[in-house]
């Protein structure tokens, strides 16, 4: 049972109901805190309307609820104003827009840089985009300690570059991806840069004005809100230039039947009825976040990460995948014990109540880059303490002997 | 628990282990690779058929030791069948994983899998070298009559 850390654990239901459960797949999906869970009962049994489209009272509450979530969210990224955010689907979604909308600004022969560190929903919109348009997709490579490969920007980002799409922590290995230098050699040849925040997100609010980016990608359910809601932030100039990627109702100014003219972003972005309570609930979630200490929860994160990195490298022949330094990866570890596959090392796991997840983490082209197939994950989230660690590593080696 | 009722029962890794059929064809009629998307199992499956029986086959399979250990049960058992017949087994495994059915007749050892009826994510795993046998009998029958 987890005793550390109570009151964090308990805001989460599906948590504090299962006190032996220990939960360390967060990069996969996060639990949902109480506070969201809360807003999305809240607001559709108070306020339950479709916005931007009627006049009468509950429609407004409605629209009132939806845009204030879009504050809350510019807020949480520290955006410069509420109408650079767009509420999507998910991370992917807001990946597929932007490699359309923005795709479309690009023409044959002009780059798009991506690494091979990307989750498969920043990598095949690219080889998409590439096949249907003939822009080069040039990749950065990543170092044998899974972090993004700077030392090669020299050579990759060519003056026909237009923009940088890379992950802001690798789903895999968890290596932070150095931003700065990132945006820095974008910069020189003018090209805009795309963070995958999807990783990033749980652990804490971030600022995309001071990263520097032009646009940035997550999804709720990877940091303690609902499934099926997402936001892709971008600068407001740029999106004000975009071409709509789906398109239907809401986001028109005008349909004649012979042309149609756009709403303005963020609406533009935004076609047909958008998950208006996911986003409260989204909103209520990011709000919950944005009063916790995050320097405290960061320390706590970094010593589970290490006392599990330990832990693990005492196991002889595991290959530990990505950085050793907690400092250099956010709390995602993966594995590979050779011998041993992934699928079995988690179902025996399962059984002593421990969740990981086990397989290409669709990320393959990063698997083929590290030499392996598939690997095994342990994701680790402010709701977490040592007992989940422990437990971790006894059921390792107890797989290990049940396999054997 | 019993270890016939554990899903990690020492037959399973004993036939992972022994790996029958591994390898390769000198001279294959048909061949099919599959993956499962799901966890990166893969299985390349080779065959000779000859007058629509099964006269060898040989497997290269990566995966888990469900994976593993199926296609080992199909390198013990699939030579002397014809394509109505292990269509049969991969039907009848299906139905036994997904509905509990018996065992399919003349495949005693696919009893071992019997506890993974309860996992219904790892099914996959039993069948793929199924069906793998399936999509290289087909291209064996195709190539046959494109003769």
């Amino acid at each position: 049972m987890n005793t550390m850390d109570t009151p964090l654990r308990d805001g989460f239901p599906l948590l504090a109901a299962s006190p032996d459960l220990h939960y360390l797949d967060s990069a996969a999906t996060s639990q949902i805190h109480r506070s969201a869970l809360d807003a999305v009962a809240r607001h559709e049994t108070t306020c339950r309307a479709n916005v931007s489209r009627g006049t009468y009272r509950l429609a407004e509450a409605a629209d009132r609820a939806y845009e204030q979530a879009r504050q809350t969210v510019a807020r949480f990224l520290n955006a410069g104003a509420a109408g650079e955010v767009i509420f999507t689907s998910g991370a992917t979604a807001s990946l597929n827009l932007v490699a359309h909308a923005f795709g479309n600004t690009l023409k044959a022969g002009d780059r798009v840089l991506i690494s091979v560190a990307e989750h498969h929903s920043n990598f095949v919109p690219w080889q998409m985009l590439r096949d249907r348009t003939g822009i080069e997709l040039a990749l950065i490579p990543v170092t044998d300690a899974g972090q993004l490969d700077l030392a090669r920007l020299p050579e990759l980002i060519t003056g026909n570059c237009r923009l940088v799409a890379v992950t802001q922590c690798s789903n895999v290995t968890g290596a932070w991806t150095d931003v700065a230098t990132l945006v820095e050699a974008a910069r020189k040849v003018g090209a805009k840069v795309l963070l995958d925040g999807a990783q990033a997100v749980q652990h804490g609010p971030q600022d995309v004005r001071a990263l520097g980016i032009d646009f940035y990608a997550f999804s709720g359910h990877k940091c303690f809100g609902p499934g099926g809601v997402g936001v892709l932030w971008g600068r407001e100039e740029l999106l004000a230039k975009l071409s709509p990627f789906h398109t239907g109702g809401g986001m028109i100014g005008e349909v004649t039947p012979q042309a149609t003219t756009w709403a303005p972003p963020p609406q533009r972005f935004e076609a047909g009825t958008p998950p208006i309570a996911q986003a409260v609930g989204l909103a209520a979630a990011l709000e919950w976040m944005m009063t916790l200490d995050w320097q405290q929860i960061h320390a706590r994160e970094s010593r589970l990460c290490e006392l599990l990195v330990d832990g693990l490298l005492r196991i002889p022949a595991l290959r530990l995948l990505g950085p050793e330094s907690s400092a250099a990866r956010a709390p995602i570890v993966s594995f590979d014990i050779p011998g041993l596959h992934p699928h079995d090392i988690c179902q025996v796991l399962d059984a002593r109540n421990l969740a990981l997840r086990g397989g290409h983490h669709c990320a393959q082209p990063l698997m083929a880059a590290l030499g392996i197939d598939v690997c095994t994950r342990a994701s680790i989230a402010l709701y977490n303490d040592e007992t989940d660690i422990l437990a971790l590593l006894d059921g390792l080696s107890f797989a290990l002997r049940e396999l054997a | 628990m019993n270890d016939k009722d554990s899903l990690y029962q020492d037959a399973i890794k004993e036939f992972a282990r022994a790996a029958h059929g591994h390898g390769q064809l000198a001279a294959a009629t048909g061949e099919a690779k599959l993956d499962n998307p799901l966890c990166g199992d893969r299985v390349r499956m080779q065959v000779s058929v000859t007058s629509g029986h099964v006269a060898a086959i040989a497997h290269e399979t990566k995966g888990c030791l469900l994976c593993r250990a199926a296609a080992s049960v199909i390198g013990l058992h699939a030579a002397g069948q014809d394509a109505n017949g292990i269509e049969a087994v991969a039907h009848d495994l299906e139905g036994m994983l997904q509905e509990g059915a018996p065992v399919p007749p003349g495949w005693p050892e696919l009893s071992m899998f019997e506890p993974a009826r309860r996992y219904p994510s790892r099914h996959g795993c039993v069948l793929l070298p199924f069906r793998a046998l399936l999509a290289a009998m087909a291209e064996s029958e195709m190539k046959r009559v494109q003769r």
